[in-house]
């Protein structure tokens, strides 16, 4: 099972390393984390999705809270949020395939965000999903690098959490 | 004013009268101020004592014990002793030496990251970077260390800001306000309720105490409670001693070197409730297999305990002190005097037994002739190895305390634990019981006996083996041995009168009481060597 787990935090230096360090000390999954400031600079928000058992992702909520730099986690799964993740890729093109590759990206509602003579960089801010089929459909390309986000998420509007 | 000072007068404002630690120059500001402070610097012989001493000073005194040692190797000495005040959830608050803040990261000279080292085994750490941080720092971490689930809180000082001069100090009076740390104090009441319907209900019911009674000092209460329900209670190793070991409601330690009576009644019960014991695998190997069909309550301190190894029917969250009291307060029925005569007839279960009491000292039976010979109010620290099961199994607790380190096993734990036992409280006795093994590993702080006028008694029960671990490759591995001769052993007669301390020794059973009497009398430090068959075990 899959859980996403938004993580309120102070916002101070070493806060990542001790909540990164209780995933590996314990042997939680971390499937993506991704970090940033919230509207009050001095709380930051973690989204970070595992998977594992139930007890194991009841164990991940109860030990995160433990901690005494959380000030709040909020959970939920897929169904219950909206989740968003924007990655970048650059693929190698030739006049063979370059009309794929933009059929594609249409397709995806990507966009291409650069190019050169050989090289493009494409753009995708979707679903974890849809990105990963992104990366299926170019795979018949050669792509040269990817850098993504990993997930972020919010509950849904309706959704009480 | 700077920032050792305060540091100082955060500690004395805290209460604090006794620091243990070690020097060196990046906690030397530090120990400077405390010189003629009235708080007493007490100077281990290596660092993982400190922590040890201070762990054994809190569990007597009910107190946060304190230590203090230096950057780089003192900082990473310190750590075993962090990691097992950490397992036993033993309040303490260390204080490390850090290098001069502006050369932190570029890896000079005993310079080592402490925090990020210790944060899986602290309670909470601090790496002060404003002096004028101290005062907060140091009460927030007197409560988190001292609240909720008890543990170490860690603050790393650099030189530079104990040398720094602070403005305007002010020591921020009652508990601090920290918006992501409240911890649970009271139970659920309804929960509570609940568990007592089911207490009416249950016809063999089952308290297996830990712990967390002790550090919440619910012991008379719980007492009380048991007596006025008449509900049999079993123990894991740190809770022995919450019930006298001879009260007729408590049928011993459970788990894998418990009684057997314990362990059936473990078995039997149809309703267990865990009280401040963590279901840790040494007490119940298995829990969902052990623990299937009964109708399980599991009661603490600590939200992620519940659940981490058992599902409970009924969790409750809380301090013990406050849910007994709740306890106490509702009225309901017991019927379970069958099950009461069933667990008094497997009292007389013992495993089958021989031990050589003819040609050397059988450690069991001393146990306890030397825990009935301690006074009434005594202190019991028992080291580990073979001679920590011979401990729990025959030691006799009475109005006294039973102290060991039951999480992490750390050898060398009961010396640096019963020096600081006897520093929080001098009129107590405390008797430190160890192996020829776990003796070798602090032996280092005879010193501390007279420096700090600490007499204690030392047992050192030699077989010239690794006990425990000889046992296990007896077992396991066929008599194989390897790594547990402990052949070279220092001559202990010797040793003690190089450090003037009583010695005296009994090679078999026989005026065993004499020895014991001659080792217990006066308040002197003495130490007591019994010899012990290479080849008993445990089992």
């Amino acid at each position: 099972m899959k859980k996403i787990y938004s993580v309120l935090v102070e916002n101070r230096s070493g806060v990542l390393s001790k909540v990164a360090g209780l995933f590996s000390r314990r042997s939680f999954n971390i499937d993506s984390l991704a970090v940033g400031e919230t509207e009050d600079r001095a709380v930051s928000c973690m989204t970070i999705v595992s998977s594992g058992d139930d007890r194991t992702l009841e164990q991940i909520e109860k030990q995160l809270n433990k901690k005494i730099d959380v000030i709040k986690i909020k959970t939920y799964n897929s169904e219950q949020s909206v989740s968003r993740e924007l990655m970048l890729i650059k693929v190698k093109y030739n006049k063979s395939n370059r009309r794929e590759i933009m059929e594609n990206v249409d397709a995806m509602k990507a966009d291409i965000v650069d190019m050169s003579e050989n090289l493009m960089m494409i753009q995708i801010c979707d679903t974890p999903e849809r990105a990963q089929m992104m990366i299926k459909l170019l795979s018949g390309i050669s792509i040269v690098e990817i850098a993504r986000t990993g997930t972020l998420a919010l509950p849904k509007c309706e959704e009480k959490i | 004013m700077n920032g050792a000072d305060a540091m100082v007068k955060c500690l004395k404002a805290e209460g604090v009268e006794a620091i243990f630690g070690y020097s060196g120059v990046a906690i030397d500001p530090f120990w400077q101020a405390m010189k003629d402070s009235g708080i007493e610097s007490v100077l281990v012989r290596t660092e993982q004592n400190a922590g040890h001493a201070a762990s054994g000073y809190a569990r007597i005194s009910k107190k946060v014990g304190v230590c203090a040692v230096t950057s780089g190797p003192g900082a990473l000495n310190l750590l075993t002793g962090i990691a097992t005040a950490y397992a036993d959830s033993i309040p303490l608050v260390c204080i490390t030496g850090q290098v001069h803040s502006s050369l932190i990261g570029s890896d000079v000279f005993q310079e080592v990251d402490v925090t990020g080292a210790a944060e899986s085994f602290v309670k909470y750490s601090y790496l002060i970077k404003d002096v004028s941080d101290i005062p907060r720092v140091i009460k927030e971490a007197f409560f988190i260390a001292s609240t909720g689930r008890k543990g170490p809180v860690l603050i790393d000082v650099p030189q530079d800001i104990q040398e720094a001069s602070i403005m305007d100090f002010n020591y921020p009076e009652g508990d601090p306000v920290m918006r992501t740390y409240k911890p649970t104090v009271k139970g659920h009441i309804v929960q509570i309720r609940k568990v007592a319907r089911e207490l009416e209900k249950a016809k063999k019911p089952l308290i297996c105490v830990g712990g967390g009674i002790h550090l919440s000092q619910a012991e008379p209460k719980f007492r009380q409670f048991v007596e006025k329900h008449k509900i049999p209670v079993v123990s894991t190793m740190m809770g022995i001693g919450v019930l006298p070991t001879a009260h007729p409601m408590y049928f011993g330690m459970v788990g894998n070197n418990g009684f057997l009576s314990a362990n059936k009644a473990m078995k039997e019960c149809d309703l267990l409730i865990m009280f401040g014991a963590r279901v840790a695998d040494r007490a119940v190997s298995d829990p969902d297999l052990t623990l299937d069909g009964k109708i399980v309550v599991h009661i603490d301190v600590d939200p992620a305990e519940i659940g981490k190894n058992v599902g409970p029917a009924i969790p409750i969250v809380g301090d013990a002190d406050h849910i007994i009291e709740d306890f106490l307060e509702i009225d309901f029925k017991d019927n379970h005097a069958d099950w009461l005569d069933t667990l008094n007839s497997y009292r007389t279960l013992k495993a089958e037994r021989k031990l050589d009491g003819e040609h050397f000292v059988d450690p069991a039976e001393f146990v306890h002739r030397l825990s009935t010979a301690m006074k009434e109010n005594a202190i019991y620290v028992a080291d580990v190895g073979q001679n920590q099961i011979f401990s729990c199994q025959n030691c006799v607790v009475r109005e006294g305390e039973f102290m060991t380190s039951g999480g992490m096993g750390t050898m060398g734990y009961s010396i640096p634990a019963a020096l600081g036992a006897k520093r929080a409280d001098r009129s107590l006795q405390v008797v430190a019981v160890c192996g020829d093994g776990s003796f070798q590993m602090s032996m280092m702080e005879l010193a501390m006996i007279h420096q700090w006028k600490l007499p204690i008694k030392i047992v050192v029960m030699r077989n010239n083996y690794l006990g425990l671990v000889r046992e296990h490759q007896h077992y396991a591995y066929k008599d194989n041995y390897n790594m547990v001769d402990l052949g070279g052993e220092p001559n202990l007669e010797r040793l003690s009168s190089a450090y003037d301390i009583k010695y005296i020794r009994a090679e078999n059973m026989k005026d065993i009481d004499e020895r014991i009497k001659e080792f217990l009398e006066k308040d002197e430090a003495a130490l007591m060597e019994i010899m012990v068959d290479p080849y008993a075990t445990v089992k």
